[in-house]
């Protein structure tokens, strides 16, 4: 499955290393650590802010899941650092990936 | 290894001209043959063209039109670290022997295509450099207790400097009131905290040692490089509040060059963002963590344009492929004595500190006479 297949649809998935389980971010089909086969991993993840900003009244943040990948978000409230978060909304809008938490 | 020294230089103003890619190269090629009756088109080895232009076989298309045959032509292409890369491969190319004379033109337009890296997707929608710049500067103010106020000296600072700069973009000085009430982009990042695309282009000639005798009587040599990839994407930085890929560079090219910070008189840093300078600082080594603003309000405050003499990329503008060759040729006027009223005194060794997307990439280069 690609990546961006399953983004389209609303579905945030981590790509994992079927060879050696690391996580591969941004997502390709390749390891990067031992070049083996990347499969999808599915899961309710639960992410960490990391760090905020906000552009005129909307908020946007660095978020890191599974300790080792990091996205920019889009967040609805007040974010803190160290906030638990999830992907509340995501796919692919302009060509861009979109990710929202909550 | 050969040693290998700039023999010679050319530059153009940074401006909001819209300029054919071509004809902005040429304009800075060009005055390096005006300017110097020793160096000949016909001696030059090698043509190496810096920029993001979308535009095709640059470098043999610049060779047509200064009317150079050279061995070798290519173009070289880092986003903002074009212009220093491009130096690192001249030297390479001079360092082995493939060449004694090498002729590199780093050139953009205003509305170049490498402000933004498409492909971190890891940014989702938030692509745009302010974003990073956002995030490096809320997290930076967060660890060490800085105010946007305490920032705002490096823009007050660089266009200040800029305006001793006769090709700088920037014509006016602000004061750190105007820097705070200009347009307000993010929470943490007003539109005097950054620096503005241009059109422009810088060219340098490099020698050999040997070559170097025939042409120039103040050579300045390059006595150190330095230059570390982390990484493409932007959240893959450890930290968010240091450049770790100007750390390793800077190790590299002060071992290199057998100096350490102490010994370097004037630099030329690659504030992007004003919060960009004192994060570089840090991580080159010249000032502790957290320290970065004291030692550029210090400069400010006695007017020594030790930092960023030609007002840095806030003051002078951004090309990017031209950037890192007009850092490298404001150190070597420094080193000339050349500098007028920017001039720092008795300069005689340099840095240049280049870097290209969020810090994902450096290089740094030492100078010396």
């Amino acid at each position: 499955m690609i990546f961006e297949d399953t983004l389209q649809k609303g579905e945030f998935c981590i790509p994992e290393c079927d060879n050696c389980q690391k996580i591969v971010w941004p997502p390709s089909e390749i390891c990067s650590n031992c070049f083996g086969n990347v499969h999808l991993k599915k899961g309710d993840f639960m992410g960490k802010i990391i760090e905020f900003s906000r552009e005129g009244e909307q908020f946007f943040c660095m978020v890191e899941f599974e300790k080792s990948i990091r996205i920019m978000a889009h967040i609805l409230s007040v974010p803190e650092i160290g906030q638990r978060v999830k992907i509340s909304n995501c796919g692919i809008k302009n060509g861009n990936y979109f990710f929202e938490v909550s | 290894m050969n040693k290998v020294g700039i023999a010679g230089y050319g530059i153009t103003p940074f401006t909001k001209e819209d300029n054919k890619i071509e004809k902005v190269l040429l304009d800075s090629a060009k005055e390096i043959f005006k300017n110097n009756d020793k160096i000949h088109q016909n001696e030059i080895d090698a043509v190496l063209v810096s920029t993001n232009n979308n535009s095709k076989y640059l470098s043999p298309i610049l060779c047509e039109l200064a009317g150079i045959q050279p061995k070798i032509s290519h173009s070289i292409e880092s986003l903002c670290n074009s212009g220093t890369n491009s130096i690192v491969s001249a030297y390479s190319y001079i360092a082995s022997g493939l060449a004694d004379l090498v002729l590199i033109s780093g050139a953009e337009r205003y509305d170049s295509p490498g402000q933004i890296l498409q492909w971190d997707n890891s940014r989702g929608e938030f692509k745009h450099p302010i974003f990073w710049a956002s995030i490096f500067a809320k997290s930076y103010k967060r660890e060490y207790s800085i105010s946007d106020e305490d920032l705002a000296v490096v823009s007050v600072k660089n266009h200040k400097h800029a305006q001793e700069n006769p090709n700088a973009l920037s014509k006016k000085t602000y004061s750190i009131k105007d820097v705070l009430e200009s347009k307000k982009l993010t929470d943490d990042l007003r539109l005097l905290d950054c620096s503005r695309p241009c059109t422009g282009s810088a060219s340098i000639i490099l020698a050999s040692e040997e070559k170097m005798k025939k042409i120039s009587e103040e050579p300045v040599w390059i006595s150190g490089i330095g230059q570390k990839t982390i990484s493409a994407g932007f959240t893959k930085n450890i930290s968010l509040s240091s450049m770790e890929s100007s750390k390793h560079a800077s190790q590299d090219a002060f071992r290199m060059a057998q100096k350490e910070n102490k010994d370097v008189d004037v630099l030329e840093i690659h504030d992007a963002f004003s919060v960009c300078e004192p994060m570089a600082l840090e991580s080159l080594g010249f000032s502790k963590e957290g320290k970065g603003m004291d030692m550029i309000s210090e400069s400010y405050e006695t007017n020594n344009f030790k930092i960023n003499p030609r007002g840095g990329l806030i003051g002078s503008g951004h090309p990017l492929g031209a950037t890192g060759i007009a850092q490298t040729i404001e150190i070597t006027q420094q080193l000339q004595s050349n500098a007028l009223k920017r001039q720092v005194d008795n300069a005689s060794v340099g840095l240049v500190h280049n870097m290209s997307a969020a810090a994902t990439s450096s290089t740094v280069l030492v100078l010396e006479k």
